[in-house]
């Protein structure tokens, strides 16, 4: 998917309704060379990996010997999708720079935090996949509720993103909506199913710097344009003078203060804590790439990597939706509200992009919009393979079966993957208010798991019933509380504590009760019931678990040390955008 | 990576793509000489220079991890 549902519901959201309008950019054939030559590439890599894609192992694990940069840029990339880009540049359009919290505090403390803290666990533990370590650490039953859950979800959530893209190529470039479905899914499905998750996050790392050098034109030429971010400001200012575009945390002091209608505790408990948290720490599709890395350090290092270029990312993203707001001649608008010769915020990057790239350059950032797609597809394509196959087929259908079996399953499963993908986008395609429902779904289950893998990590009296009941209780209220919005929306003020709160904060607060709620039923329901003796706990809980000394290493080689000055970094920032 | 395998390493594809990439932009941005782009700031021929860095990054990162016979 691209890869951040819970991160990124609002503009994703807003990107599926984008079908009016005619193209913006019309390619050239070096921009189609450009465009086809990625594709042979991706084959080519998938042709060439297959060799060396033999056992389990190395088609569901990468062989686990990733090293850091490669584990921590594919980690990144799995995140950063075509969707991602687009939806959070017309955010920025449309909220200014409060955008770019989803890129900071929403992201890099959680990051941060997986390197440091859980990380030793997953990989001591030798888990092939978080539900994995659940059944380690609960039980049978916490497993299969995860398991069923992130497969179910990975494979819609990858068709609605498949639908959501063929319809921007068409809105961006007139192509074919099922041309653009076919080809670009149909790849996808060859390069996994051969080279599995070594083919996946080879071209996750090809997509990480196309998505850079397609997309970091755009705010060069923009701030030379603009006069730099001074002269940035004051145009913005000038088009804008109702809003504050330009501060981070000035505005959050109330609800009705800014325009995403959401207060500074949403931000931090709701987004930064437990959304974020939930998203970098618990859900596989990204976790699957850190546990590929080839030792215990390389796994501690690679989101400390990823941490550096994702608070880097605002640079291509949000600064772009920054320029519209100073440079573009006419203003955007709502989807709701397009007219003829409109446009929408959804389509202010490819804008930017027509602004400042002639022949050539359009057909990398193209290239760049492609890819991210395809290889947030490959990430989803590629987890599911694994969690079915390990998660549910192997304990629960064929128990004993070869290795062998297991990688031919999981190539069948990939084909299957994209094969259901293919369907869901099409139901889509019929049945536009399924996206609303299938996005909702996928965050229902974030915010709990994080409390009862954290639980499970770090409480070593947390029983196998705590966790299960924990986990389908928070699940369950997280249910109840969109449910209840969704029948009267004047609800929302009982979730977010606040009358003025509007659809952004929903989601933060949901996901803070819900969270509260799988934490406290797992502390309760673990206080009556008897816990695993402390020696089957040894390398999945912190107190139980001897962890590796870094001490030997020198200052600049431990992971603790890269950590700290990320956060340093973070912190600046905070200050210099407040 | 790739310790065990031997595999080619992602790097040299990464230079492959980039070299390819750059010397098809930096040919369009020499073609524009003869018919100037009309995008916003295509005077300073950002075909050009970005081609160009794109052939630097891909060469090197084709020429440091390019498959040698040990």
């Amino acid at each position: 998917m691209v890869t951040s549902p819970p991160l990124a519901p609002g503009p994703l959201g807003l990107l599926l309704a984008t079908e009016a309008g005619g193209e913006i950019i019309s390619l050239r054939t070096v921009d189609l060379a450009i465009i086809a030559i990625y594709f042979v590439m991706v084959l080519g890599i998938g042709f060439y990996l297959k060799r060396y894609t033999k056992s389990g192992e190395d088609f569901f694990l990468a062989g686990r010997e990733m090293t850091a940069w490669v584990a921590g840029l594919s980690f990144l990339s799995a995140n950063l999708g075509a969707l991602e880009l687009m939806g959070w540049a017309a955010a920025s359009y449309q909220y200014g720079i409060l955008a770019t919290h989803w890129y900071w505090v929403g992201a890099i403390p959680a990051m941060l935090f997986l390197g440091i803290v859980m990380m030793p666990f997953y990989y001591i533990s030798k888990t092939h996949s978080v539900p994995g370590y659940l059944q380690l650490r609960y039980g049978e039953s916490t497993r299969a509720l995860s398991a069923v859950s992130f497969a179910f979800m990975t494979v819609l959530m990858s068709g609605i993103n498949m639908y959501a893209m063929a319809l921007v190529m068409k809105v961006v470039l007139g192509w074919n909506i099922h041309f653009s479905i076919w080809v670009s899914s149909l790849t996808v499905a060859i390069y996994v199913a051969m080279g599995g998750l070594f083919s996946a996050i080879f071209n996750e790392v090809l997509q990480f710097f196309l998505i850079w050098l397609g997309a970091l034109l755009i705010p060069i030429l923009g701030l030379i344009e603009a006069g730099g971010w001074s002269g940035l400001v004051a145009r913005i200012q000038q088009n804008f003078p109702q809003g504050d575009y330009t501060h981070a945390w000035r505005t959050l002091g109330g609800f009705a203060d800014n325009p995403m209608g959401i207060h500074w505790t949403g931000i931090v408990l709701g987004l930064g804590w437990v959304i974020s948290f939930g998203y970098w720490t618990t859900d596989f599709l990204v976790v699957q790439r850190v546990i590929a890395a080839k030792d215990l350090r390389a796994a501690k290092m690679a989101p400390i990597i990823a941490s550096y270029f994702k608070m880097a990312v605002p640079f291509i993203v949000i600064l772009p939706g920054l320029l519209g707001l100073a440079l573009l001649p006419f203003t955007l608008v709502p989807e709701s509200a397009v007219g003829p010769g409109q446009h929408s915020y959804n389509e202010v990057l490819p804008l930017m992009l027509a602004r400042y790239c002639g022949p050539g350059l359009l057909g990398l950032g193209i290239t760049a919009l492609i890819a991210g797609f395809m290889s947030g597809m490959a990430g989803n394509v590629s987890a599911f393979a694994t969690v079915w196959t390990y998660d549910l087929y192997r304990p629960f259908v064929r128990k004993n079966a070869t290795d062998s079996h297991y990688v031919s399953m999981g190539r069948w499963c990939t084909i299957l993957g994209v094969l259901v993908s293919i369907g869901t986008a099409y139901l889509v395609m019929q049945f536009k208010s399924i996206m609303d429902y299938v996005q909702a779904l996928f965050s229902f289950f974030v915010a709990p798991l994080f409390g009862t893998v954290l639980l499970g990590m770090l409480w070593k009296r947390a029983t196998p019933a705590g966790g299960f009941w924990g986990l389908l209780a928070g699940t369950a209220s997280s249910i109840g509380m969109w449910a209840l919005v969704k029948a009267d929306p004047t609800k929302l003020a009982w979730i977010a504590l606040s009358p003025h709160a509007k659809d952004m904060a929903e989601n933060m607060y949901r996901a803070l009760w819900s969270w509260i709620i799988c934490v406290v039923v797992t502390v309760v329901v673990s206080l009556l019931t008897r816990p695993k003796p402390v020696e089957e706990l040894n390398g999945l809980v912190y107190g139980c678990t001897e962890l590796p000394s870094e001490g030997h290493l020198p200052l600049w080689k431990r992971p603790i040390f890269w950590a700290g000055i990320s956060a340093v970094a973070f912190l600046i920032l905070q200050v210099i955008f407040w | 990576m790739g310790e065990e395998h031997h595999i080619i390493p992602v790097w040299f594809f990464v230079g492959v793509l980039l070299l390819i990439y750059g010397v098809l932009i930096l040919a369009t941005g020499i073609y524009e000489f003869s018919e100037p782009p009309t995008t916003v700031l295509g005077n300073l021929r950002p075909a050009i220079w970005w081609g160009a860095l794109l052939i630097i990054i891909g060469g090197v990162y084709v020429y440091h991890f390019m498959p040698r016979k040990s």
